[in-house]
């Protein structure tokens, strides 16, 4: 037997060990789609190097450690998630804590906001307001190459469940903490469900913190239904020591004439991965995909992106930046499908990396399938140094050179930064990027991992 | 203030500039003239220290001080100031950043405290009606989405934040229309002081209109071939540079022949 097999049947070899035990504090609903599930990774298994969309990453590291999994929240985590508070100041949220991927709160495990909006523990929704749950969840996270994704149905329990009805729009944004703690290395999978309805709005903030410095691997899956006419905002900010390897494959399905923004800022860790997908399933619906990944040391940064222009008159634009230093590695690769009939379309991608050393490698790939003939499509990658010209101007103007520098990188990184749609935060990473960069530690206060 | 002396220097092993000597004294205003390809851009590269130019032979004095030996950075904080020709479009960086950090930076180097917030935005706004730009303007990234008038408008705008002692304008007057061109030189005329000088670089007489210079050179094949008073500019207006040129290489031809 091969090494590679051998992973996958470690994998496979957990969920048939447990599966009595995730089962038993699961709906029946999501429980009904493991088995088939199961079945897709064995025939899929963890991506290789020979997946064309894992080329430039590497799992096999992260995959071949043992970890402990993790099927039930214990009582020092309700403590633990009720205590932990963001730090971001007057970023006014809706806040919820997911601790090593599980809902623990002492305080209910659904809450109604007002107009009927819900927030809370999937597992529990999955109960409680089972026909949306079932409506949606498992409708969108597939695919035919990605392993992961099946691993994740196969096994996840709980997660953020989210629901926003018809025309309502929650008075302030939502916000998820993901703490990973433990005082073993563990294997975290996660399931966050979102449904927007129609001309409903949200906005959502997902925080990635670890709170241990042991190994950590997190596989979290998260869907979003945006309905028709509604705006949704995804904004991811990740922030993991370099021992933690983050897999996250987020899938937006749009429908007619609605928005939706996904901006993923990477300032730390070890290993991230970030597949984000996004269908444009009606007419006349947008989306923006962004990304900010600052590296350093032998951190790997890897987002993928997959656009599909399935319906006519849609748009969609990408902006994906970064700055690697030591031997820092970084992936890019934006896949653009337009799909026969979608005429109309508008697709833009860009790339553009600096590197800051001659060991920095930053792989870029564009993806383009177009089969319809009125389409519009753009794309651009650019890996180089910083403008010498720039760099000039602001010498001349008196600014030393170090502090030139710093400035040109941050004008690089804030033009991602300024896509974030909540002030507050925009603020706070813009003051994370530039301490980011000036190589003070940017990790929170409540971080109590010292990456240095 | 400034001494240039038999400056040559080359860029990737062409020798642009042959041998220049100038002397600016405080309170001066020389006009640097002369057709494209004369050497007139290459030399304020020299003078603001970009370093694709490679100084052959010569020197430059600046108050007594090597220029040579001052980095891009401390030539500006010693009041020298470049308005480029095409200025850089930095996306990402406000204005109000870029200017807060360069006056402080001039400010530490003179060993003052930074402007607080307010007192910067005082100065910005003293300083905008000053030189008429736009407000807006500073509220956008530096350069990026300028009109070719706003970015030129822009460089008054830094020179009137920095104050320099030093000005060097680098063809500032070219792609503007008469009243961009009017407020740039209201803007330089309204800076000059009895103690600071400016070295205008152009290829038009126009700016000297509003711009009155005590000296004009006119810059030739990497020479200076000419100098003579404010008329020379209208009577190259007149004729052109054609007559320089025949001029500088009747000489050309006597040096040849007779070498002092």
């Amino acid at each position: 037997m091969d090494s590679k097999s051998e992973i996958n049947n470690r994998y496979i070899d957990l969920y048939r060990n447990n599966i009595g035990r995730i089962e038993s504090q699961s709906a029946p609903f999501v429980n009904s789609l493991r088995e088939e599930a199961i079945e897709r990774f064995s025939s899929l298994g963890v991506p290789d190097r020979k997946n064309e969309s894992y080329r430039y990453t590497n799992l096999d590291l992260f995959f071949r450690h043992q970890y402990k999994s993790y099927f039930l929240p214990g009582p020092d985590d309700f403590e633990r998630a009720e205590k932990f508070s963001c730090e971001v100041e007057d970023l006014d949220v809706h806040n919820l804590v997911l601790l090593n991927g599980f809902y623990p709160t002492n305080n209910g495990k659904l809450r109604k906001l007002e107009s009927g909006i819900t927030i809370g523990s999937l597992n529990e929704a999955a109960e409680k307001m089972g026909d949306i749950v079932s409506g949606h969840y498992g409708r969108y996270a597939s695919s035919d190459t990605d392993g992961l994704i099946h691993l994740n149905t196969a096994m996840a329990s709980d997660g953020v469940f989210i629901h926003v009805p018809r025309n309502q729009v929650p008075d302030k944004p939502i916000q998820i903490v993901n703490l990973v703690y433990s005082a073993e290395d563990i294997f975290v999978q996660h399931r966050n469900l979102i449904v927007v309805e129609d001309n409903a709005e949200a906005t959502l903030i997902i925080c990635d913190h670890t709170l241990s410095p042991m190994k950590f691997l997190t596989n979290a899956v998260t869907e979003v239904y945006v309905g028709r006419n509604a705006r949704f905002n995804i904004v991811r900010v990740q922030n993991e020591h370099n021992n933690a390897a983050k897999l996250t494959h987020t899938f937006i399905h749009q429908e007619r004439d609605s928005y939706a923004s996904s901006i993923n800022i990477t300032l730390h860790g070890g290993l991230v991965r970030n597949s984000t997908y996004h269908y444009l399933g009606g007419e006349g619906a947008s989306t923006n995909s962004a990304g900010l990944y600052l590296s350093d040391k032998s951190q790997h940064v890897d987002n993928f992106v997959n656009v599909d222009h399935a319906f006519p008159n849609c748009t969609s634009n990408q902006l994906f930046k970064g700055v690697l230093d030591d031997i820092a590695t970084g992936a890019f690769n934006g896949r653009i499908l337009v799909r026969q009939g979608a005429q109309g379309t508008r697709a833009y991608q860009s790339n553009n990396n600096i590197l800051l050393t001659d060991d920095a490698r930053m792989d870029t790939k564009p993806q383009l399938e177009i089969f319809a003939d009125d389409v519009k499509c753009s794309h651009g990658a650019t890996v180089g140094q910083l403008d010498d010209d720039a760099l000039f101007y602001l010498t001349s103007r008196g600014i030393g050179k170090r502090e030139a520098r710093l400035m040109l990188m941050f004008g690089f990184a804030h033009e991602v930064i300024q896509e974030i749609p909540v002030e507050a935060l925009q603020e706070r990473m813009d003051t994370l990027v530039m301490q980011r960069l000036r190589g003070e530690l940017s990790r929170c206060a409540s971080c109590m991992v010292k990456c240095g | 203030m400034l001494v240039i002396d038999n400056l040559k220097a080359s860029i990737n092993g062409k020798q642009i500039l042959k041998g220049i000597t100038l002397h600016v004294k405080e309170g001066e205003i020389h006009a640097i003239m002369g057709p494209n390809g004369s050497g007139k851009s290459t030399l304020a590269s020299v003078l603001a220290g970009r370093e694709f130019v490679d100084i052959d032979e010569g020197r430059i004095d600046y108050f007594g001080k090597d220029l040579f030996e001052m980095a891009p950075e401390d030539r500006s904080r010693e009041g020298i100031f470049l308005g480029f020709q095409y200025p850089i479009e930095i996306p990402g960086v406000s204005m109000v950043n870029f200017m807060k950090t360069a006056v402080n930076e001039q400010r530490k180097y003179k060993g003052l405290e930074p402007l607080s917030a307010s007192d910067f935005l005082k100065l910005m706004r003293e300083k905008k009606e000053l030189v008429e730009i736009d407000s807006a303007l500073t509220n956008r990234s530096v350069n990026e989405g300028f009109s070719g008038g706003e970015k030129k408008k822009n460089e008054i705008f830094q020179m009137a934040m920095l104050e320099p002692r030093l000005s060097i304008l680098d063809e500032t007057d070219s792609g503007l229309d008469i009243d961009a061109l009017r407020i740039v030189a209201n803007g330089v005329n309204k800076l000059k002081r009895q103690d600071t000088s400016v070295i205008v670089i152009t290829h038009y007489q126009r700016l000297l209109d509003f711009i009155v210079p005590d000296v004009v050179h006119v810059l030739y094949d990497g020479r200076i071939v000419k100098t003579a008073g404010k008329e020379l500019a209208l009577e190259l207006e007149e004729k052109g540079y054609d007559w320089i040129k025949r001029e500088a290489e009747k000489n050309e031809v006597a040096w040849t022949v007779n070498p002092k």
